[in-house]
């Protein structure tokens, strides 16, 4: 077995020495990315990879980045932050000051992005990140940062609103409804947190269970048991892709009678695919789907997406494509366009041309903030009916009926 | 503090839930107890205090899920993680473990941590890194207006582990190599001196306990969820386990294990379920004060 | 003899100054070093002198950590408000309160990990072998899980510190050289230490507690000390990671159990242990091989580093510093009949 890893070690260094002599017509924009290719975060740090990397081919298909009448291709030179905030931030101040990095796209999670931020604000290093959505990301006054995705507070906001609006069809007041919250103790699924409970609070609502889980969960039935005796109305779970396995599981074991359940994470965790029924009318919040009916020039419209993601990446045949793989190539798309207004390679006029940036991709509309984050954009949010994901809110996407009490 | 006594509050009101949580941590402890046991055996026989521990475990499910990806039913899982753990368990003691015997502490100690990151990592290479799990697709059984819930696949789980764990017992007690090993535990040179290879028996108690690892695992992987860099959980676990039972006691590490995963579910119940690791951390603190407060009393009725 | 050691001490001294000047951009690398050094240095103390193998010293890395943050914001605001905006509000500290709050916090952080050692190791300085390092391995998790789930400091989101105010590229060298003097101040200690009457009676603890004992050494009192002295230094260290770091959180950065916790015990190992120059170079070696495969093999990077780790304890475990003795015991002035009594075990 060591002599084996050896030997993959030894052609892991061949290749990288290939891979640097080969030679491109077109010239060579270098971004750095620090991002998480192992640890907790790993399943959706690849996910983020993937997005960036068919971004980048795509974009070199179309002709590539075409600055002052010549063209360019984007590199991305990528390090392993392990999940681990410390190493994030390290990583981010080798790729500028050791790699010379003058752009960069973001890393995966709220937590990471919040490590990187000071680094690349120090450095003036404008960098558009498309994983990090916790709100505190927005109220520091950063200027060299961009987010292509909604922040974290509306993730489930809205469906606070659905129970609301099912306890009134229902003839019942929506300060009945009670609501138990699980969420992962990270900054992400605190934030969602956070935006629950401003949005609960605004309807009267009652919290009945607000659990934090740990971040190697794998067992969550002390939760699911108070679950069951307590009978909330609405159930909202965040805790990445472990969490949403996990919960998906022991929900339908322990067969928890909810009428409404909803989770983050659904299609980056397969959970169709692995649960099958299981997994019926959770609703999950979404940034972005492929039946949504937004497009753009390079990858065309969102469903065009879905089926060219699919081919250059056959793993995910059978399975929904994650918005997180979406907004990242989202995020590749911005630097295009942005370069290409800019007309100049210079990070100063890059950083000015981004935060004018007003444009459609088949992610969505894409208008910065003063703060950074994107303001023309909605989430949308989907319940899985029969297996499929189906838009269900907000009313100008809804494409289907929501199912309501889940059985 | 009022959530604390609310959830109090819900274990007297709705007796039955005690019942739930023993059952529910009884059927992890099971699984804790199997790691733990093998731990007791390779520390007991050949002093190697063994980190990698929960890295067999996943990679024992991850045999059992490459099966079902390819095909196979699940139940083969089990046996064949027990057989590929063995194999795996042989190689990694020739390449490493020989050489860390009856050496100091903490060279087993950190070899084996070396060893659990270099696995965590392959893995995560071989595997990638999304959870996985193996639904065997049986149903749930339920009991008492639906509040006990036993899953027929968990049920299964806990079966074959205590199978396996019987089918330790038996071997150790009666077979020639299960009485080669308890005496090499006792004394290895003594053991050396009456002909007993003790080189062959440390070869097997690691590859038996990589098996038992492995086959664990198996049973994880069809009744909770898998993710390459989970294993250290487990290691912690097995510690604590075999920290308060004592080696050579496999009946105390049984116990051990169901207690400890029964516990920790109250823990979780009571103080709410991110408190789940550190009640089982805190419990093997209380382990050890207790047997330091022993000692010291031991030792003054000495003087 | 005496002079080539002045030598090499002022080389090492002046690099020390110049070496952020001339590798600007390796400012943070150079940082981490020094806290890898820092933390080998201590953990030798009592692991390589006095024989009790710590897992647990992150613990006091971690305490430090939030120690020190906590002593910085509860002096300008209130605690439970700036954690709870998790960095959200805008929270503005003078150039006064962000570097009194610092020395303050990072002194702080110091003492009172030093009681944390003395209260932990009264605890558990009765464990002997394994059940030491495990125990002080379950303080630590135990600490991290309890922290993350508590509010008032954070919780899971952690704690998000002022940055440095004025140029980074300044702030980078000045957390590099608060480093490098908690450093050379931890390997000053430790020289002086080892040649004092006290470090006489912790390496007797290490050989033979009993007899130490017996000998009318008061055992567990050295052992407290000893550990509160290695405490001092790690707590000052991860004060300063805390403001170096900005923004940290419980489980993965401050209480990382299981990385650093037992990186440091890896440099020790690997620089041989027990000696006073074995942390050290372990310490750069290992750092060194991390930075170098973290770039180059990336994907590969764990496995080849647990490989790392298993070569260094299986075949070579005396450490650099132990071949070197053996090979070149003339160099530290051993004569060669004496080389017996001289091996690192």
């Amino acid at each position: 077995m060591k002599k084996l890893s050896m030997l993959s070690v030894l052609m892991a260094v061949f290749t990288l020495l290939f891979s640097q002599t080969s030679l491109a017509a077109c010239g060579e924009i270098v971004i750095g990315s620090a991002i998480s290719l192992t640890g907790k975060y790993a399943t959706n740090g690849v996910h983020a990879q993937k997005g960036y990397e068919y971004a980048i081919s795509k974009i070199k298909e179309n002709g590539g980045v075409k600055i002052d009448g010549k063209c360019y291709n984007f590199k991305v030179i990528y390090y392993d932050d392990e999940s681990k905030g410390d190493r994030a931030a390290t990583l981010a101040e080798r790729l500028i000051s050791q790699d010379k990095v003058q752009y960069m796209l973001g890393p995966y999670s709220s937590g990471m992005t919040k490590a990187i931020a000071p680094v690349t604000e120090k450095y003036q290093i404008p960098m558009v990140e498309a994983e990090g959505a916790s709100r505190s990301l927005f109220n520091k006054g950063y200027k060299y940062i961009f987010a292509v995705l909604s922040t974290s507070e509306q993730y489930l906001a809205s469906t606070i609103g659905l129970a609301a609006s099912v306890a009134e069809k229902n003839g019942k007041s929506p300060s009945s409804v009670k609501v138990a919250i699980a969420v992962e103790n990270d900054p992400f699924s605190l934030d969602i947190r956070a935006g629950v409970l401003d949005d609960a609070e605004k309807f009267g609502m009652q919290i009945i269970i607000d659990e934090k889980l740990p971040r190697d969960l794998s067992d969550m039935s002390a939760i699911l048991t108070k679950v069951k005796l307590l009978k909330p109305d609405l159930l909202v779970v965040s805790g990445h892709s472990k969490g949403a396995a996990t919960a998906v599981r022991q929900i339908s074991e322990q067969n928890v009678k909810v009428p409404l359940i909803a989770m983050t994470h659904c299609e980056a965790t397969d959970v169709t695919g692995k649960f099958g029924d299981a997994a019926n009318d959770i609703v999950c919040p979404t940034q972005w789907a492929e039946t949504m009916s937004y497009e753009d020039p390079i990858f065309g419209t969102a469903a065009n997406y879905e089926s060219g993601f699919k081919k250059a990446y056959p793993e995910y045949k059978g399975r929904q494509v994650p918005y997180q793989t979406a907004q990242a190539s989202a995020a590749v798309y911005v630097f295009k366009d942005a370069f290409e207004r800019a007309g100049s390679m210079d990070k100063e006029k890059v950083r000015d041309a981004l935060s004018a940036t007003e444009m459609q991709t088949f992610y969505g509309n894409i208008k910065f903030s003063e703060a950074g984050n994107n303001i023309a954009k909605p989430m949308a949010l989907r319940q899985i009916q029969d297996g499929r994901y189906n838009v269900v809110a907000p009313a100008e996407f809804a494409s289907h009926e929501l199912n309501w009490p889940r059985k | 503090m009022d959530q604390i006594l609310g959830n109090i509050g819900l274990l007297i009101d709705y007796p039955v839930v005690n019942l739930k949580i023993v059952l529910d941590g009884v059927m992890i402890g099971a699984l804790f107890a199997l790691a733990a046991y093998g731990l007791a055996l390779v520390w007991g026989v050949m002093n190697v205090k063994n980190l990698a521990q929960g890295d067999f475990v996943i990679a024992g499910g991850y045999v059992s899920w490459w099966l079902v990806e390819h095909g196979f039913p699940a139940l083969l899982g089990v046996p064949v993680a027990f057989i590929v753990m063995w194999g795996i368990g042989w190689v990694i003691y020739k390449l490493v473990i020989s050489r860390v015997i009856e050496r100091d502490l903490f060279t087993s100690l950190l070899a084996t941590f070396g060893l659990a990151i270099m696995m965590a990592q392959i893995m995560n290479l071989m595997f990638g890194s999304d959870t996985q799990s193996v639904d065997l697709g049986y149903p749930t059984l339920h009991f008492f207006d639906g509040f006990i819930d036993v899953p027929i696949a968990k049920l299964i789980g806990v079966l074959m582990a205590s199978a396996l764990a019987a089918g330790v017992i038996v071997f150790m007690k009666s077979s020639r190599m299960g009485q080669a090993i308890r005496a090499t535990a006792q004394d290895a040179r003594a053991a050396r001196v009456l002909g007993i290879d003790t080189e062959k028996v440390y070869a097997f108690t690691f590859s038996l306990n990589s098996a038992i690892c492995g086959a664990a695992g198996a049973i994880i992987v069809m009744v909770w969820i898998i993710q390459p860099f989970y294993g250290i959980s487990y290691s912690i676990r097995a510690f604590v386990i075999v920290t308060a039972a004592g080696l050579g006691n496999l009946p105390g590490v049984i116990a051990a294990g169901l207690g400890i995963g029964a516990l920790e579910q109250y823990g979780a119940h009571i103080f709410g379920i991110g408190y789940q690791q550190a009640v089982a951390v805190m419990l093997l603190l209380l382990v050890l004060l207790y047997r330091l407060i022993q000692q010291r009393r031991n030792r003054q009725v000495l003087k | 003899m005496n002079r080539n050691k002045t030598i090499l001490y002022s080389l090492i001294l002046a690099f020390t100054i110049v070496a952020p000047f001339a590798f600007p951009n390796f400012g943070t690398q150079l940082a981490t070093l020094w806290l890898m050094i820092i933390v080998a240095i201590t953990w030798d103390m009592t692991g390589g002198q006095m024989g009790y193998n710590s897992l647990g010293n992150i613990f006091f890395y971690g305490t430090g950590m939030y120690v020190a943050a906590l002593i910085t914001i509860g002096l300008t605001y209130d605690v439970g408000d700036y954690t709870s905006a998790a960095g959200g509000g805008i929270y503005e500290f003078t150039d006064l309160e962000y570097f009194g709050g610092m020395a303050l916090g990072i002194l702080g952080a110091g003492l009172f990990c030093s009681a944390c050692a003395i209260v932990i190791g009264w605890l558990t300085f009765g464990l002997r072998g394994p059940y030491f390092a495990i125990g002080t391995l379950g303080v630590a998790i135990a600490a991290g899980e309890l922290v993350s789930n508590w509010e008032w400091v954070g919780g899971g989101q952690g704690i998000a510190l002022p940055v440095y105010p004025g140029d980074f590229d300044t702030g980078k060298t000045y957390f590099y050289f608060l480093f490098a003097a908690v450093g050379i101040g931890a390997f000053l200690f430790a020289r002086w230490l080892y040649g004092t009457r006290f470090g006489s009676a912790i390496n007797a603890i290490r050989d033979d507690e009993e007899k130490a004992d017996a000998m009318g050494i008061h055992t567990l009192r050295y052992k407290l000390y000893t550990w509160a002295m290695a405490a001092f230094f790690v707590g000052m260290a991860g004060g300063i990671s805390a403001f170096q770091l900005i923004h940290f959180e419980p489980l993965e950065t401050a209480y990382q159990t299981i990385n650093l916790g037992i990186f440091m015990v890896v440099c020790v190992l690997l620089g041989g242990k027990g000696t006073l120059w074995g942390p050290v170079v372990g310490a750069i070696l290992f750092h060194l091989f991390k930075e170098v495969t973290w770039n180059y093999l990336l994907g590969w990077q764990w496995v080849a580093l647990g490989a790392l780790i298993v070569v260094t304890v299986v075949y070579f475990q005396d450490g650099v510093m132990g071949w070197l003795v053996h090979k070149k015991p003339e160099w530290f002035g051993i004569r060669v009949e004496k080389k017996v009594a001289s091996g690192s075990k």
